[in-house]
């Protein structure tokens, strides 16, 4: 299954620059996997014990996966996938 | 140093305001390598909370894909501490991704007189820098009387 990755600024330094990558997989846990052979470093930086690191966001299409399966959520070929950082902070 | 106009200060201030005692964030978006903060975007804190702010998540993919639409990215990103100084906390910088923006924060802790600093937030160092608020960035050196009048142009 072929998707689209669209990577932040922050983690572009992973992918060359590039704004968007090509990656496959039928799982969003997939698509991270194909994404470390060919950006190591990568995923270390999306997942954390396991589960999706708090500090980010991942979409596919316009579903946040955290309400769709998190790492188990499904990909279809074509889809489009979205990391974002979170934008959050705060006094506490 | 952020050079600002001063009606977004204003706009982020109020919003400030009209939030508290939770706080209040937002975004200021500007062309792709202007460093020039330009379109206000006051963002719903989801979180609802006086001592933590986020971007909904679904406003959030909207947020990026309007600026990346528009070749925009986010120059400023703001948010209030309401009962705290206008400065990063640990959950501030845990946060902060945007190593090319810059963290305005506003304390509205005093119900008269606000505080606004700006910050750069890089691998988790807070650098802060001077705020410049200017009446337009066309006329950035010179104050509201020193811009001619259309008539004596």
């Amino acid at each position: 299954m072929a998707v689209t990755v669209s990577i932040p600024t922050i983690l572009r330094t992973h992918t060359g620059g590039e704004k968007s990558v090509p990656a496959a997989g039928t799982t969003v846990a997939e698509v991270i996997d194909h994404l470390e052979d060919k950006h190591g470093g990568l995923k270390a930086r999306l997942v954390k014990d396991g589960t999706l690191h708090r500090f980010v966001n991942i979409y596919v299409n316009d579903e946040d996966v955290r309400f769709a399966g998190g790492l188990e959520a499904k990909v279809a070929d074509g889809d489009s996938v979205t990391i974002l950082p979170a934008v959050a902070g705060g006094s506490r | 140093m952020l050079q600002i106009r001063r009606d977004l200060v204003d706009a982020m201030v109020a919003h400030a305001r009209r939030d508290h005692p939770d706080e209040a964030c937002g975004v200021i978006a500007g062309p792709e390598g202007s460093d020039r903060p330009e379109r206000f975007i006051p963002m719903l804190n989801a979180a609802r909370s006086p001592t933590f702010y986020e971007f909904d998540s679904a406003d959030l993919l909207k947020l990026y894909r309007d600026m990346d639409a528009n070749d925009e990215v986010p120059v400023v990103i703001y948010h209030s501490h309401t009962a705290t100084e206008a400065y990063p906390s640990r959950t501030d910088v845990s946060y902060a991704s945007e190593p090319d923006a810059h963290y305005v924060l506003v304390s509205t802790r005093d119900a008269n007189e606000h505080e606004l600093r700006s910050y750069r937030i890089v691998d988790g160092v807070i650098t802060e820098e001077p705020v410049e608020v200017v009446e337009s960035y066309r006329f950035a050196h010179t104050g509201p009387d020193d811009i001619p009048e259309p008539s004596a142009l």
